[in-house]
């Protein structure tokens, strides 16, 4: 059994897709990092980010639906970030009674949150576009291109691979359990087993996933060693990138930081 | 005529698009013993896994025990067909080996008692009591095979589906199994590449390639058939 629906990753014939990740890579994270140094309350250049956000979405032909559905799954995180709304000081703008206490939201308050739903929007959807147009052993590869630690590429490779282990080993007990789930029909007889011996199974499956899952990651890793892995992912060279992609790679990232610099100005 | 099992011009593609079966009918009368055999790929597997729900047929019909297979008889074919997997890691699911026997004749709403007999009567068919309180994570892959068929054994379904059962299994158990499954007297459609088992056990042969059907004959017929044989890749 193999799971593809985790697979971020969705081909399309698009511009985006066609980039080398290396370019595609540094550009998504110099974004992000430009979202992350852009000031509190610089509204026209978060709007200027939008802009490029959606272009590269419309470039990447992912369909910005697609792109808008996945940053919902940001929207909880923000709830991290609630308590900056009553905690910042400055002029009151409303009152809120809960119990006892008035919470006073202020102006700065509202400022800094909408701020921070703001970058962590922008940065998500960025990663979104990175991810569903680069193959992840694409990324890997860049990571290690771009000179990222070799460590936390091999981390991150290993992750990602045992992610899909784990959904197929859950899988797999799912499977077995159904195909024994079996009615007979008998009359007085209370099918499923009573509600203790169903949670005691469960848990057996929850413990077994875990032993399975480390084994197998086990057997992969000695597969893996007994094939000379050595914690470096290896792979032909990768060719020159080529010239225009220099170059956008060049104009992208002066835009950018034209773009934080003129948060500081505005 | 009285059919455990009636497939009907079943065709099935995964998920990726892949054709695994294409128009196969069968039918096996109760009691019968059928061998479906064919090389890698030849969508064994998944007709077995046709035979109780676990995949449902992408058009044409499968029905087993006068129950057509589909989402609402889920519950009742499972009660009537024991599937043992081929790769046994895909059976076993619970901590030790009692709770995996168990599980079939607990979830049917069986007693105490009556469950614990049925355990010990599964694993002595397979002659594994010994094995009542291990790990079945730990056991070697012989000895899950044999456990795998036991879970489905203490549920006493009308229909055994075996996919190669022998697989992995020692000289001794595979004797065993045969002489086991020689005396039992549920219908059964067993996939192998054991063409001497089937020689032995099973009267009748369904030959499958390419997710067709291409030879149902009895096994003396089709194991004479040399040119049959080689080219859909098997050998006595
Ligand atoms: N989950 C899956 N997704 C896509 N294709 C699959 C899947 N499982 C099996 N297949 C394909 O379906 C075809 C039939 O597979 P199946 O497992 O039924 O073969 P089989 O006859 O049991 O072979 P074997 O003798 O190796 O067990 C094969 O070509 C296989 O690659
Ligand atoms: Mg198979």
């Amino acid at each position: 059994m193999h799971v593809h629906f985790l697979d971020p990753y969705k081909p399309r014939p698009s511009l985006i897709h066609a980039f080398d990740p290396r370019v595609k890579l540094v550009l998504a994270l110099a974004f992000i990092l430009a979202v992350a140094l852009t000031p509190i309350g610089a509204w026209p250049v978060y709007v200027l980010l939008f802009a490029v956000i959606v272009s590269v979405v419309m470039l990447s032909e992912l369909g910005v639906g697609y792109v808008l559905k996945r940053s919902a799954l940001a929207l909880p995180f923000v709830l991290a970030a609630v308590p900056i709304l009553f905690t910042a000081q400055g002029v009151p703008l409303l009152a809120v009674p809960v119990g006892p206490w008035t919470l006073t939201i202020t102006v700065e308050g509202l400022q800094r949150f909408i701020t921070i739903l703001l970058k962590s929007w922008l940065s998500i959807q960025m990663a979104i576009v990175l991810a569903a147009s680069t193959p992840f052993p694409q990324l890997l590869v860049a990571m290690r291109a771009v000179r990222m630690p070799r460590l936390i590429v091999a981390v991150v490779g290993l992750m990602w691979r045992y992610l899909f282990v784990m959904v197929d080993e859950v899988l797999r007990l799912l499977r077995a359990r159904t195909a024994r789930s079996g009615d007979p029909g008998l009359p007085g007889a209370r099918v499923g087993g009573s509600l203790a011996w169903r949670a005691r199974v469960t848990g057996g499956m929850a413990g077994n996933l875990l032993v399975r899952s480390f084994d197998r990651g086990e057997r992969i890793y000695a597969a893996m060693a007994a094939r000379g892995y050595d914690g470096e992912v290896r792979t032909f060279a990768l060719p020159p990138i080529p010239t225009g992609q220099r170059l956008i790679l060049g104009i992208g990232l002066a835009v950018l930081l034209l773009l934080v610099m003129l948060g500081y100005l505005v | 005529m009285d059919y455990a099992i009636k497939i009907d011009h079943l065709g099935f593609a995964y998920g990726d698009g892949h054709v695994a079966l294409r128009d196969v009918s069968l039918a096996v009368q109760s009691g019968a013993k059928v061998a479906l055999v064919g090389p890698n790929g030849a969508g064994k597997s998944t007709l077995m896994l046709h035979m109780n729900g676990i995949l449902l047929p992408g058009s044409g019909s499968v029905t087993v025990c006068g129950l057509r297979v589909d989402e609402k008889a889920l519950g009742k074919v499972r009660a009537r067909v024991g599937l043992v997997f081929q790769d046994p890691d895909d059976q076993l699911f619970s901590p030790t080996v009692f709770d995996d026997v168990a599980f079939g004749p607990i979830y049917q709403g069986l007693g105490e008692k009556e469950v614990r007999v049925r355990v010990d009567r599964a694993l002595a068919s397979v002659q594994m009591c010994d094995y009542i309180s291990r790990v079945s994570h730990h056991l070697s892959v012989g000895e899950k095979k044999r456990i795998a068929i036991a879970t489905v054994l203490s549920m006493e379904p009308e229909i055994l589906v075996l996919d190669e059962p022998t697989a992995g299994l020692d000289p001794r158990a595979r004797r065993g199994l045969i002489t086991l499954l020689r005396t039992l007297p549920q219908t059964m459609l067993i996939s192998t590449h054991d063409l001497r088992m089937v020689a032995e056990l099973l009267p009748r042969t369904v030959v499958m390639d390419h997710g067709e059907v291409v030879a149902d004959r009895p096994t003396a017929e089709v194991l004479a058939d040399t040119a049959l044989l080689e080219a859909h890749g098997l050998e006595l």
